[in-house]
């Protein structure tokens, strides 16, 4: 129906711009990651794998990268267990309060990232909200110390900016069950919990996978929330990748770490796309 | 459908959802809560129980021109990093719908990409393109340096094309194919029939897009980290503050931020009420992005 | 057939057979909307009975009381001495066939059709059989590793008649099972749910706003309009005594002749015949095949004379409208008439049927 004028006319521009700001910089990336840098700071173009071999043999890499992916996974699971049930609440027992409550869980989407990571700085810290109305309370005489600049802190945060994040899918997810289903469930015999088990969960899979996989890859990669509250014991992988790109000056070695977690990402984004395919039944 | 609360384990589980969804909204809202009551606070952040309201921090804020100076920048760069995620998004979702070219499905998903990918790899590959000989050169002669708003700019525009692709390929799926048709036989050409059929039709999904996207890139910072130049955008002269220690005004600006978004969700609810009788902000983008590199 | 009133042949056939479900003056509303006021019905065990109506009578509605999947606003439900609409549906021995048959698509066939029997715990050797026979009994035993998404609709269909069946359930609801398949395979369908439902024996309650549909398959309609039983009736005393002016005009075309009753004359448009009605107001609901062409002589017969002004072939026979003065007739006749053409009608007085008025409803 298009002519190939028109064709040409919408699919150059875009094509061109992705192919310069993101294609080129990708494989920019891919190239840097073998190349490496003069005692003089500047980069030697010659192509080897020492950076790779350099993430492979020093332990601090790998173990902040395994310490990033606990976190990460820890992030996937509190969103996972606060988003699901929220989702299955407002998709079947809600009634007519459901675009309110709905309206209501994204509205922190719209507030700053920053401003809610700081926020949760203003409550943890020792003479933060929360300590202080504790010992006001009398339920502690001291601020307890382990609140910030700790895993604990990034977590928390991480799940808080992303439970939203794992709600949205899982509720989509919910919102598409036809409704006939549940009733022939129902009418068969189920209860209530059995058709949950039997059928909403099972339904419902494809939304717990993509919430999952936005929780897990997006708190994979912040540097932020640690920066923020982490303190020694918070650092993340990027945190690394910063100082490699700004004071250590090694521009290679942060992009093969780079690298490395653009692959991780996208084995993630397959895979996650292989359970979703697996457990959809359009 | 209406689920029957007849027997008592029926009952006590709908309980435990209320009291579960009650918590989640109160752990959810507890640091905008924090933020807001402590921006009126005299004794600044902390310290329980808040004493002595104050506008203190609101009048310290008014007379602070390098967070002024930052709001503009913010603005500007989100102006034109819309116009930019605009211009090549829109085409980039026709192209989708209504193109076939070698090359699509790689497109596709790199057009996508840097919605579920860390801000960081985006930022970082970016910083490497700009740092290439000849583009550092050309960045100069635009700019007089290597990295400034203009390349923040590009970033954004860059990034957020994903999100104008995604929600104007969802008005697309929307969009009844045969009205073209009948625009094309009724004599009209390719070029009016955009203007005065496909486009109308894709209003929601545009404004829509251009609000998300402003908002995301008034909030961005993974990205904006790498390619700062001299002049701050908002969230990066907080980041700067944040790093130097708590300071209450922050708190101030933030309340302001959160009652401007506030704001521009209403409105687009409005918006999107109104069109089409559902209220799914951001739904598309959020399926899209679970469904991206599809 | 004269002989035999409505009221004789309806205690008759309930009569037969022992209550199974009995629906006790149930309203059902929607906020200001009164979808269902005041029904009330009996099914016998081992019948099949038609909820017939158009869109937004209320047919599917009561269905689903019956299922459990709305409550009634008031009235009651019982199943032999057991109360019904306070069970939820899951304890209710009543199960039911989608409108579009609400496979669960991710479970195979067999899974879908084992469904109520796993979620009851019955030992698995059990399911296997039953799951089975019961596939076997649809004829979709080869299937049975399928997914829904990979059979055709009307495999569906079998198979969301087999999930049901397959619980032994004391009734089964079909809620226009029919209403997505063409219409051979529609037709080819319908023989084949009724001799199903011959052979299970249980009583079948089947929604539906196809009035043939209605009238080849059930033992009893119960016609409803706007949300009220307009009649209840088995096909052939609501096609011949229909009781109301909606009943005759939905089931089946007829003329409808309005009229006056006078010392034991009716009078319509100039047309009159002795009856035994009270005086006053009447209307008589004439069928086109009651309506012949040419004058018999006989002396028991209405005559009427008119011009065809419209003709139309209905295969075996044609339907014309006849205009006698004012009078329009719809006639159905075994040969061609051409329009233009003066014609001589006649009929017989007990082929008006008496029916009452059907007032606006909101």
């Amino acid at each position: 129906m298009f002519s190939r004028a028109y064709r040409m006319v919408i699919t150059v521009p875009p094509v061109a711009w992705v192919a310069v700001f993101l294609l080129i910089p990708y494989l920019l990336m891919f190239c840097y990651s073998f190349w490496s840098v003069s005692s003089t700071q500047s980069i030697v173009h010659s192509w080897n794998f020492d950076n790779y071999r350099k993430l492979l043999e020093k332990p601090v890499y790998w173990e902040t990268l395994l310490r990033s992916m606990w976190i990460a996974a820890r992030v996937m699971l509190f969103s996972l267990f606060l988003g699901y049930p929220l989702a299955y609440f407002m998709s079947f027992y809600a009634g007519r309060r459901k675009d309110l409550l709905y309206q209501l869980v994204i509205i922190p989407l719209w507030v700053s990232y920053l401003v809610r990571a700081y926020a949760w700085k203003t409550i943890l810290g020792s003479d933060g909200v929360l300590n202080t109305s504790m010992q006001y309370l009398h339920l502690t005489r001291h601020p307890l110390e382990f609140l910030l600049y700790s895993p604990f802190a990034v977590v928390l945060t991480l799940t808080h900016i992303y439970t939203p994040f794992a709600f949205l899918p899982i509720y989509a997810a919910l919102e598409h069950i036809p409704r006939n289903l549940v009733e022939a469930s129902h009418d068969l015999g189920a209860t209530p919990a059995q058709t949950f088990w039997h059928v909403i969960f099972p339904l419902s899979i494809p939304g717990v996978v993509a919430g999952a996989t936005f929780a897990f890859v997006l708190s994979l990669g912040d540097f932020l929330a640690p920066l923020l509250l982490g303190g020694p014991s918070g650092i993340m992988i990027s945190n690394i990748v910063v100082s490699l790109f700004g004071a250590a000056y090694n521009w290679p070695l942060g992009a093969a770490i780079s690298l490395g977690m653009l692959l991780l990402v996208l084995c993630l984004l397959f895979l996650s796309e292989k359970l979703e395919k697996k457990w959809s039944f359009a | 459908m209406e689920l029957r609360m007849t027997d008592a384990a029926n009952s006590s589980r709908s309980r435990w959802l209320v009291a579960h969804t009650t918590a989640v909204f109160a752990f959810l809202y507890l640091p905008i809560a924090v933020l807001i009551v402590y921006s009126f606070n005299g004794e600044g952040v902390g310290g329980f129980p808040p004493h002595h309201w104050t506008l203190d921090w609101y009048r310290i804020l008014l007379s602070d021109e390098s967070i002024w100076d930052s709001v503009f920048n913010s603005l500007k760069v989100a102006f034109a990093a819309m116009a930019i995620s605009l211009t090549f998004g829109v085409p980039a979702a026709l192209a989708l719908d209504r193109a076939n070219f070698p090359g699509k499905a790689l497109f596709r998903r790199l057009v996508l990409l840097p919605l579920i990918l860390p801000g960081i790899i985006t930022g970082l590959s970016l910083l490497m393109l700009f740092n290439v000989g000849f583009v550092s050169t050309i960045l100069k002669l635009v700019t007089g340096q290597q990295l400034s708003l203009l390349t923040i700019t590009l970033g954004h525009g860059t990034a957020l094309i994903s999100v104008a692709t995604t929600e104007v390929f969802a008005g697309l799926q929307k969009l009844d194919r045969r009205q073209e048709e009948a625009s094309l036989d009724l004599g009209a050409n390719y070029w009016q029939t955009f203007w005065r059929i496909t486009v109308p039709n894709l209003k929601l999904s545009i404004i829509g897009a251009a609000l998300l996207i402003f908002t995301l890139s008034m909030d961005e910072i993974a990205v904006s980290f790498f390619l700062i130049g001299r002049d701050n955008t908002l969230p990066l002269e907080i980041w700067g503050r944040l790093r130097r220690g708590i300071t209450p005004e922050i708190n101030a600006i933030s309340t302001i931020i959160f009652l401007f978004s506030l704001v521009t969700i209403v409105f687009w609810y409005r918006l999107r009420v109104r069109g089409e009788g559902g209220a799914e902000v951001g739904m598309e983008l959020i399926e899209a992005k679970s469904g991206e590199a599809k | 057939m004269a002989a035999t009133t409505p009221s004789a042949i309806d205690s008759v056939s309930s009569a037969a057979k022992p209550t199974l479900l009995s629906i006790r003056a149930v309203a059902k509303t929607f906020g200001r909307n009164v979808v269902l006021r005041n029904i009330s019905l009996e099914i016998a065990e081992g019948e099949f009975l038609t909820i017939l109506g158009e869109s937004g009578s209320g047919k599917t509605t009561l269905l689903r009381i019956i299922a459990g999947f709305e409550s009634a606003t008031s009235g009651e439900v019982w199943m032999g001495a057991e109360r019904l609409d306070r069970k939820p549906p899951y304890r209710r021995r009543v199960n039911t066939v989608f409108q579009h048959y609400a496979l669960f698509p991710h479970l195979s066939v067999e899974e879908n059709v084992g469904y109520g029997l796993r979620v009851a715990k019955r030992p698995a050797a059990e399911i296997a059989e039953r799951v089975a026979q019961a596939l076997e009994k649809v004829r979709m035993t080869a299937y049975a590793k399928s997914k829904p998404s990979k059979i055709s609709g009307g495999q569906q269909q079998r198979v969301a008649l087999a999930r049901a069946l397959v619980n032994r359930p004391q009734m089964l609801l079909l809620d226009e099972p029919l209403s997505a398949l063409d219409a051979n395979l529609r037709r080819q369908m319908q023989v084949e749910l009724k001799s199903l439902q011959r052979e299970v024996g249980i009583a079948f309650v089947f929604v539906t706003h196809d009035q043939e549909e209605a009238m080849v398959m059930s033992d009893r309609i119960a016609l409803l309009r706007s949300g009220e039983l307009e009649q209840v009736a088995t096909p052939r005393d609501i096609y011949s005594f229909p009781a109301t002016a909606y009943a005759a005009q939905f089931i089946g075309h007829t003329n409808l002749l309005k009229g006056e009753i006078r010392a034991g004359m009716a009078e319509c448009n100039g047309l009159r015949w002795k009856t035994s009605l009270p005086d006053g107001p009447a209307l008589f609901s004439l069928r086109p095949e009651h309506i012949r062409t040419g004058d018999s002589g006989a002396s028991s017969s209405i005559r009427v004379r008119g011009r065809v002004v419209h003709q139309a072939f209905h295969g075996a026979t044609e339907l014309i409208r006849v205009d006698c003065g004012g009078l329009v007739l719809t006639v159905r006749t075994a040969n061609r008439i051409e329009p233009d053409k003066e014609i001589a009608l006649e009929f017989t007085a007990t082929d008006a049927v008496p029916v009452r008025e059907s007032p606006e409803r909101t």
